[in-house]
């Protein structure tokens, strides 16, 4: 699509930071004192992304309200919240929209720090009232659902289902079950390793739960309106467990769509970058979930080198890489320990949605060899969340590689596409 | 107790809350009803699923990352 657009509503930053997660704000911090203009984007109504989410019912700890404050010190900064990237707008140049408005912003330098999103895979039962997220289900009661009474059970995999399940309880839940479909030998190698991270020790003990199972696997939600129960495998037995909610979320998967749609390279479900957090394109970064799963600590040095770099100061950021070297030890462990079981992928019936947006069957996808074909023939990926929950779910079941992402990212007002008008010419890229 | 409404009923909230915490703590707990008549309810709580759009003060928003505000006016689809 060749569209153009209204210089009037442009405004020019010399470092855009796309999401304020702790590698957003890292970054900014780091960068920040060097006095460039610095535009820090996210999509939430604060910053601190996913694991610093705060809300009525969020504690958020020191180092993120430490870090929240010396963002607001720097004149420099501008904050950026509730605010999405609806299409590219030329050579350094996206178009955006808050809540209020639509508006072109141009960079210089760009560092994306999108973060990563929750794997949730089909099965019968999935889209029933009552089904969340694992970390899903955290951020919810965070933004203060009420989950005091309910039983409640937390499957998936990954020590997310533990922190899940600890905010849970803490706001007076019963939590019946937590079931990690990893098998007990990789979980207790992956805690036994811990004490190279001793903060991450302490973590793993305060988060321990009776209700831990390994092995084990939601095979079906069950209710006609509303969730009422599970049918789960653990081990070689299948329990069924009265409950009001399903926190299910199967680890995390980096948000690389902005990334392709720039052009930069993306491998293994995560932006390549090289030992400068650098990406394929010049003055464009990325750090943290977005260029592979690997917890805060690894998203904060990784910011914080990419946002010195950006500044030109790299004999500092080379400083930094023994520390990012130790984490990235620590995220390698955690991948390994939580690599999914292939029966994961048999989960889902004939007639289960894969597609929720618009109610696309396992079966009607499954006849078809890639994800073109499949989306051309069935419209799955073609609703609103643009196949990021299908796309997903696909290439774990089927291995299919899901395409780039067309523009405007997510639905946008049509005002804001208005803010691209007859004059100078742009390319959309993909297109 | 700051309020808004959720397909015309008060809903009273605490300071904070997202629309999406509002709409599962009210009515049928749902926020739209999917092409094939299913009622959906949010689920990843983080901005991507889309599962929680919904009208408010008649733009469309995500409730997820949306907090409430007193006299907000919420529509569900029907």
């Amino acid at each position: 699509m060749t569209v153009a657009v209204n210089a009037t509503t442009t405004e020019h930053f010399d470092l855009l930071i796309i999401g304020a997660g702790p590698a957003g704000m890292a970054a900014a911090l780091a960068a920040a004192p060097h006095g460039p203009s610095i535009a820090l984007l996210d999509d939430n109504p604060l910053p601190g992304g996913q694991i610093w989410r705060d809300g009525p019912n969020a504690q958020v700890p020191k180092q993120a309200q430490d870090m929240r404050g010396r963002l607001q010190g720097f004149s420099n900064i501008r904050l950026h919240s509730g605010c999405k990237v609806v299409a590219l707008a030329g050579a350094k140049r996206l178009l955006l929209e808050d809540a209020e408005r639509g508006w072109v912003l141009s960079y210089d330098t760009l560092i994306l720090c999108t973060g990563a999103r929750e794997r949730l895979l089909p099965f019968p039962g999935w889209t029933l009232p009552g089904v969340t997220g694992a970390g899903g289900l955290q951020a919810l009661i965070k933004g203060g659902l009420a989950v005091a009474g309910e039983r409640i059970v937390i499957a998936g995999t990954g020590p997310l289902l533990l922190a899940s399940s600890a905010t849970a309880q803490k706001h007076g839940a019963e939590v019946v079950r937590v079931a990690e479909q990893a098998p007990l030998s990789a979980v207790a190698g992956f805690a036994a390793g811990l004490w190279r991270w001793p903060n991450k020790a302490i973590q793993a003990i305060t988060l321990a739960s009776a209700a831990y199972r390994t092995s084990a696997h939601v095979l079906a939600a069950l209710g006609t309106d509303r969730l009422e129960g599970l049918r789960v495998q653990v081990g070689e037995k299948v329990e069924e467990l009265a409950c009001e909610r399903l926190a299910c979320g199967f680890s995390l998967v980096p948000n690389t769509e902005m990334a392709q749609a720039l052009g930069c390279t993306v491998r293994d479900q995560a932006i390549v970058v090289d030992e400068w957090q650098a990406t394929r394109l010049p003055d464009h970064f990325a750090a943290g979930e977005c260029t592979g799963f690997g917890g805060s600590e690894l998203a904060l040095v990784e910011g914080r080198i990419a946002g010195l770099v950006a500044v030109g100061e790299r004999d500092k950021a080379q400083g930094l890489w023994a520390e990012r070297q130790r984490w990235q030890g620590f995220a390698d462990r955690l991948n390994k320990a939580f690599s999914l079981n292939p029966a994961l992928k048999h989960l889902a019936m004939p007639d289960t949605l894969v597609c929720r947006c618009e109610d696309v069957r396992y079966a009607d996808l499954a006849q078809h060899g890639s994800w073109t074909s499949a989306k051309l023939a069935t419209r799955c990926g073609m609703g609103a969340c643009q196949g990021r929950i299908c796309g997903t779910a696909a290439q774990t079941l089927f291995g299919w590689e899901p395409p780039l992402l067309r523009p405007p990212f997510s639905p946008a007002r049509i005002s804001t596409l208005a803010c691209l008008d007859e004059g100078e010419s742009v390319l959309f890229k993909g297109d | 107790m700051p309020e808004l409404s959720i397909d015309g009923q008060p809903f009273r909230f605490a300071q904070g809350t997202t629309v999406a915490a509002a709409l599962m703590s009210s009515s049928d707990r749902c926020s739209r009803t999917s092409v094939s008549g299913q009622r959906r309810a949010p689920l990843c709580g983080m901005g991507i699923c889309q599962e929680c759009r919904v009208s408010i003060d008649g733009l469309r928003r995500l409730a997820c990352q949306t907090i409430c505000r007193d006299g907000m006016r919420v529509e569900t689809q029907p």
